[in-house]
């Protein structure tokens, strides 16, 4: 088996490849393509078969595949172990994965016991040279491993020189998620799940779950209402919902705005949530910490409402309407409805 | 049954709360300007381990963290919410490391206290957000991990059950001890300070602090044992010296940039009722809304 090629690892719920896993696939393609080499996925699990049709029209060559009852749903020690043993084998020189519950549990697991590097919430991934600043010993073609840092206040470039994989994790939404070939056909290889995990690794038992697929959609709506601290209250983020309600949005939060409760955590965008690309964003009492910005930024019409005319957020707004959003919020309502149809 | 409980903290920069006085003239950040707090979700993990020692009277808790000598403040802060005592990793060959070489030399320490049934940990640190180090913790000391966990539900017969909050959901697993258990912020809020916990352990002090101090105080730390917090050093851990610190991290910062938005025109409105209309009919008529 050739090496040294680059591998996404699949995250699978109910037979179906997560959206994430799709992103990366469309990144590690790009990526594979500038270095040359073929574009793998691993899927672990149960319930798989569909799983060759679902990714490869991202372009995957080569599939792997460990089937086994026993894991599905995700824990640690065995998803960890298929991954050690069989990277041990197939020596890939970068493995993406979802900055997930999953890809963040199993990332530094699988890291750790290969002494390979791992970068969390990559926010970009390219291919570039890198010469050793004190033995100016000079690396073609590393894996640049772009992220915030310090809460977002830079940005950091992070290589691995000389360990292997290269190992970086991606948030939900960061990268684009596009087809390449809706022909493209790869090969599957089914590994004996015997060679790659023992019983000894299903320590930790699941006694329960619940998983819901969640109601809250604001990475593909094209429309987001958005509240920051300034919007003061639990109460006043329901006229957020009014008005997402009227223009048929949804409503998304900054990581002040729920931090203080004022709503769940599955609507918070930047960073540390999800990164988004509506064509409109209204920004309600957000004042603009560079996190928030950088999950919103590519948005195509922003909109800020601020009381504060000098909030950072304005310098990047399309629309600055200073006042209070208890105000303006209604208005906007008021008009829409008075203007539409 | 009474159990060794060893929490892992980190004396952390504010990033939350980053100012305009904290970023310099030229863009670089104004370190100094931001207080070092206790992480916020160790905090989360430390009322865990609290939880458990109410509920198992003569249970011990012991702080371990890495940093600065000046890390010894949160493992006060620590005692003061009913820790027991603390340990401060600090060395020069230490600094630099990346999350595996911090694991590493943790994981070093942990062996080094030895006796141990549970470790508690924050999901993650304000100032990397990575949430690797617990994970790596448990793989180098080859246990097993229970990452995002919102409460500590059980622990008897040398099993936890954990409530882990998961994107979509929660899920409730058992694990085996000893076992790493990372704590997310949902988790319950840590309880405040008791007051002569403060009064008792307030002069409590590391080598490095004792150094600084006045012959009186430090009269007092020979005199009162339970004062003195302990100091550990890479050689002491045994820690290998190619795995630990800059030399030992796989990863390397290639270059760091500060965060420029491009500034874009933009139209400012007032708050009147023509402005606003005028806006709305605007992104009706180019098909934005509507």
């Amino acid at each position: 088996m050739d090496q040294n090629n680059l591998i996404v690892y699949l995250e699978i719920e109910d037979g179906h490849v997560a959206d994430v896993s799709l992103e990366l696939l469309t990144k590690g393609r790009v990526l594979a393509k500038r270095l040359g080499v073929k574009l793998e996925a691993i899927a672990v699990g149960d319930n798989l078969d569909t799983v060759p049709e679902q990714v490869f029209p991202y372009g995957v060559d080569r599939l792997y595949r460990v089937s086994d009852k026993r894991l599905s749903p995700y824990t640690s020690n065995p998803h960890s172990a298929v991954l050690i043993n069989l990277f041990r084998e197939i020596k890939p020189q970068i493995c993406l994965m979802g900055a997930t519950c999953v890809g963040r549990d199993l990332g530094p697991r699988v890291s750790s016991c290969l002494h390979s590097g791992l970068t969390a919430d990559c926010t970009a991934l390219e291919i570039g040279d890198h010469t050793d600043p004190r033995t100016k010993q000079e690396y073609k073609d590393l894996l640049l491993q772009i992220r915030p840092a310090f809460g977002g206040n830079i940005v950091a470039t992070i290589v691995n020189p000389e360990c292997r994989p290269q190992m970086a994790t991606v948030r939900e939404g960061v990268m684009k998620k596009e087809i390449a070939d809706p022909a493209h056909q790869g090969e599957v290889i089914d590994l004996d799940p015997a060679k790659y995990v023992s019983d000894a690794d299903f320590v930790v038992e699941i006694i329960d779950r619940h998983i819901e697929k969640s109601k809250i959609n604001i990475k593909n709506s094209p429309i987001i209402v958005a509240g920051g601290y300034g919007v003061g209250s639990k109460e006043n983020f329901k006229l957020l919902h009014d008005l997402a309600d009227t223009l048929g949005a949804e409503v998304g939060a900054s990581r002040a705005a729920v931090d203080a409760g004022f709503t769940e955590h599955a609507r918070q965008i930047g960073q540390t949530g999800v990164t988004v690309r509506p064509k409109l964003y209204i920004a309600c009492g957000i004042s603009g910490q560079i996190q928030h910005i950088a999950g919103m930024q590519e948005s195509s019409i922003i909109i800020s409402i601020n009381n504060d005319p000098n909030a950072p957020i304005n310098t990047i707004a399309d629309y600055v309407i200073t006042g209070n959003l208890e105000e303006v919020v209604p208005k906007l309502i008021k008009y829409y409805k008075k203007n539409s149809k | 049954m009474s159990l060794n409980i060893i929490v892992l903290a980190k004396q952390v920069p504010d990033t939350r709360n980053v100012g305009k006085d904290a970023m310099k003239e030229d863009g670089t950040i104004n370190r100094a300007a931001l207080p070092a707090i206790f992480n916020p979700e160790d905090l989360n993990a430390l009322e865990q381990a609290l939880r458990l020692k109410d509920a198992n009277p003569g249970s011990t808790i012991t702080l371990l963290t890495m940093g600065l000598p000046r890390a010894a403040e949160i493992i006060r802060e620590a005692i003061y919410r009913g820790a027991d005592t603390g340990i401060v990793l600090t060395d020069r060959a230490l600094g630099g490391a990346d999350t595996l070489a911090t694991s590493y030399s943790l994981a070093q320490a942990v062996k080094k206290i030895g006796n141990y049934d549970i470790i508690l940990g924050g999901r993650q640190a304000i100032d990397g957000d990575t949430a690797q180090v617990g994970p790596q913790i448990a793989e180098k000391l080859g246990i097993p991990q229970v990452t995002y966990a919102e409460e500590i539900l059980d622990l008897k017969d040398g099993h936890v059950t954990v409530k882990r909050r998961l994107e979509n959901g929660v899920e409730t697993v058992k694990a085996p001890l000893p076992c790493v258990v990372t704590v997310n912020g949902t988790a319950a809020d840590c309880r405040p300070r008791n007051a002569m916990r403060v009064q008792k352990y307030k002069y409590a002090a590391s080598p490095s602090e004792a150094a600084a101090l006045n012959d009186e105080r430090k009269a007092l730390l020979e005199k009162r044992p339970y004062l003195n917090l302990q100091e550990w050093s890479a050689a002491y851990v045994d820690a290998d010296p190619a795995q630990i610190g800059l030399p030992g991290s796989p990863t390397k910062v290639k270059n760091v940039e500060n965060v420029v938005f491009t500034t874009k025109e933009c139209l400012v409105l007032d708050n009147n009722d023509a402005a606003i209309e005028n806006l709305v009919i605007e992104l009706i008529n180019n098909h934005t809304i509507g």
